[in-house]
């Protein structure tokens, strides 16, 4: 199988770690070799994040390049229009609607562009754009954004809801467990 | 699909890490620094090994020295700038060699994802002569790092491993293995150990000896291997570039993957060239194997084609031998940067925002405090190695005399002060500058992401330890005017700053609040912006918090973020600030 790539992006704080730890451990129970590429260091001062996960037969490059993305998941809406040259031709995006200011906009040295999930559709890309933030603080927690968007990007594989289930159990405290599975079923019916 | 694999996904760091445990070393001193951090913090997991967070890398490494002497194996790792800090004890260890395995961890940083320089770590490698491995995956580092204490001891040679952040900060496939603890005895051998001039000069030829029998392991070890696939192209590398490589190219040309990076092989080189048609080099950052192998008389493209700043990535390398890359899409909108800020909250916030006030001209240092030189603040005008403001600052003042004293400061934090501010400010003490130093103390190293230091109280596995008094420390080195302001209180720092600024006697600031992160410091309740007394006058932008915009004309907050500092309110001239607090009670 050709190796398959899913780009996690976002602003520093907004727990895309969990989210990828918790792909990685998905597709490691799957039987594929699997990377995940993190930068640490300067990621918890709100500035932008990327996270890697690549997955197939045999992966080399821990990292993912410009237009090779099988999918996008954002945290913001920005972060995905900052990363989209690395979307795939026929690759997804999946995000997250939240606004979330940059310094410049704050300081008014720049502007937070208007309508980007019109504008991303425009390009062609495939988008598929939800406010995870409401549908996490309904699951009870406003942190449980990066489980709505796992929710949301199962839509997309092709993989038995009990294995997504195991990685969660894995991977989040048991006291939050039952939080997390609604918000991965609000994220993954959410018409 | 049928289960390839037994092992687990690991982080680079934490499998180096784990080959610490399985190769029984049983003490690790590391100073922290972005990307080798993780190793001792997962290595300090294990209640089998010894770990410490050392003042700085030249006393973490003599103190690993110091284990390997006594018979255990020993560690230490630090990001690459660190090992300029080590480089002393590094050298003339390659002299002494050691008594049980020592192991030495530099993480490079190409495309300075979190560094003030691009060095290429293996000149070190060659110019203390020792030998480097350079692992190209989180298997691979597990591997390397027990074969790098079997090198040591065979050899009688501390290990350089070499990291790189892709490999340090990506998880890939590991298969762990048990624990064996080797111990060897002390034994007293003066001219082995004491490197005074008569015994180093028999030291050194050993040294050459060791690199000569270096060079055979090289030839034969499997960690220098042969990849034999289409013989057009015949490709060397290592470390990371080797994943690039194989991924462009999979098996349609031939590649010669090197482990070890210093010594380099010869014949192994020689016989892997006669075999292709043409041959490349693909490295990242310097020419060091390219000048090697040009340096056989063999013929090969490297630097020519590939570039000698920034990381590699697959792209980057299909282009370079002319093949297509993947279009992606663009987007016809301008995205502003996000770059990383100083958090809602942070105790440096108020401090810059009082130098910039007065006017100072402000040294700076490394850690957090670094963005004090980004906008709107834009206060720190220099910012070079860690301890460098203290001893540029008084080189700055020496020369610019009265005027210059009276608005020039350096700032560093806690934990760099300690690393290497202390002999600075011994030189202010000593040759009398009247410097202003501003310790920024945040009570924990923030930028690596909160290790302890000898100023906390506690070690690295958060229990007490020794607790050095920074007061008292600056006192007893001449300083007589030692200062403490609270940084959310900006008249007590405008004041404190003005006259310290004008006294003519050198003088410390310490600006004490712990990093608004800590989990053991309690936030205030946010604020809101009532917006019938905001005037909309923009002053409380001028201090750059991420938690304050405006929206229509009026200053707004975003509770999420605001710990309730009350900076912003200090700044406000309508009082338009207030505590949610008080609303809700």
């Amino acid at each position: 199988m050709e190796t398959k790539n899913i780009m996690i992006v976002g602003v520093g704080g907004q727990g895309s770690l969990l989210a990828s730890k918790l792909l990685g451990h998905l597709l490691l129970s799957q039987g594929y070799d699997v990377k995940v590429s993190e930068v640490h260091g300067m990621s918890q001062r709100g500035g932008s994040v990327v996270t890697y996960v690549r997955y197939g037969d045999k992966v080399y490059s821990p990292v993912i390049d410009k237009g090779e993305a099988d999918y996008i998941v954002s945290f913001e809406i920005l972060e995905a229009a900052r990363w989209l040259p690395f979307l795939k031709k026929d690759g997804q995006i999946v995000t997250n609607t939240q606004q979330i200011d940059p310094m410049p906009v704050i300081t008014g040295a720049a502007e937070y562009p208007e309508d980007l999930v019109s504008k991303l559709k425009e390009t062609g890309a495939k988008v598929d754009a939800l406010d995870c933030l409401s549908l996490a603080e309904k699951a009870g927690s406003a942190k449980a954004v990066n489980i709505v968007l796992l929710g949301r990007l199962s839509h997309y594989f092709d993989l038995p809801e009990e294995a997504w289930m195991k990685s969660l159990e894995a991977n989040v405290p048991p006291k939050f467990l039952e939080m997390n599975k609604k918000a991965f079923e609000l994220g993954k019916n959410m018409k | 699909m049928d289960q390839k694999n037994n092992g687990q996904l690991m982080l680079g760091n934490k499998a180096v890490a784990r080959g610490l445990y399985e190769a029984g070393v049983c003490f690790i001193s590391s100073y922290p620094g972005t990307p080798s951090t993780e190793v001792t913090e997962e290595a300090a997991k294990y209640d089998e090994i010894y770990c410490e967070w050392a003042p700085n890398e030249k006393v973490a490494m003599e103190s690993a020295f110091g284990a390997s002497l006594a018979g255990r194996r020993s560690f230490c790792a630090q990001k690459h700038v660190g090992l300029n800090v080590a480089a002393d004890p590094l050298y003339t260890m390659s002299y002494t060699g050691v008594n049980a395995g020592l192991v030495i961890v530099v993480a490079d940083d190409a495309g300075m994802h979190s560094s003030q320089n691009e060095q290429d770590s293996r000149h070190h490698a060659i110019a203390a002569k020792v030998p480097m491995l350079e692992p190209s995956d989180s298997k691979e580092a597990l591997e390397y790092t027990k074969l790098a204490y079997e090198i040591s001891e065979k050899f009688d040679t501390p290990v350089l491993l070499k990291m790189c952040t892709r490999v340090a900060h990506s998880q890939s496939i590991v298969e762990t293995g048990e624990r064996v603890v080797p111990d060897k005895p002390y034994e007293k051998n003066i001219a082995k150990y004491v490197m005074m001039p008569g015994n180093a000069k028999k030291r050194h030829p050993i040294v050459e000896q060791r690199t000569q029998d270096l060079i055979k392991f090289a030839e034969e070890n499997p960690i220098n291997r042969v990849e034999m696939g289409g013989t057009e192209i015949g490709i060397i590398t290592c470390s990371t570039s080797y994943q690039y490589v194989k991924e462009v190219f999979g098996d349609s040309v031939s590649v010669l993957k090197l482990g070890m990076t210093n010594p380099l092989p010869c014949d192994l080189i020689k016989s892997f060239a006669a075999k292709v048609d043409k041959l490349f080099v693909v490295e990242e950052l310097d020419p060091i194997i390219e000048n090697h192998v040009k340096a056989l008389g063999i013929e090969v493209t490297g630097k020519e084609l590939l570039p000698i700043i920034d990381e590699f990535s697959q792209n980057l390398l299909a282009k370079a031998f002319g093949k297509d890359v993947n279009e992606g899409f663009a987007i016809d909108e301008q995205i502003p940067a996000r770059p990383p800020v100083m958090c809602a909250g942070c105790p440096h916030r108020g401090l810059f925002y009082t130098l910039k006030k007065n006017n100072c001209t402000v040294l700076g240092d490394i850690g957090c405090y670094t963005l004090g030189a980004v906008p709107p603040l834009g206060a720190i005008e220099m910012t070079l190695c860690m301890g460098a403001s203290i001893g540029a600052v008084h080189g700055f003042n020496k020369v610019r005399g009265a005027e210059s004293e009276k608005k020039t400061v350096a700032v560093i934090g806690d934990s760099t002060f300690m690393h290497s501010g202390m002999t600075g400010l011994a030189n202010v003490a000593y040759n009398q500058s009247n410097s202003t130093i501003v310790i920024v103390d945040n009570s924990i190293t923030g930028m690596t992401g909160h290790q302890q230091n000898p100023t906390t109280g506690y070690n690295i596995k958060g229990d007490p330890a020794g607790k050095i008094d920074l007061e008292a420390l600056c006192k007893a080195m001449g300083f007589e005017r030692v200062r403490v302001v609270d940084p959310y209180n900006l008249k007590q720092c405008d004041e404190v700053l003005k006259e310290e600024l004008n006294v003519e006697a050198p003088s410390v600031i310490i600006s004490r609040r712990p990093c608004a992160l800590l989990k053991y410091v309690k936030h205030n309740a946010p604020l809101k912006v009532n917006t019938d007394k905001c005037v909309g006058c923009k002053s409380c932008m001028k201090i750059g918090c991420p938690a304050i915009s405006m929206k229509n004309g009026k200053a707004t907050i975003d509770n999420t973020l605001c710990v309730g500092c009350n900076v912003c309110s200090q700044m406000c001239p309508v009082g338009a600030f207030e505590s949610t607090a008080e609303s809700e009670a």
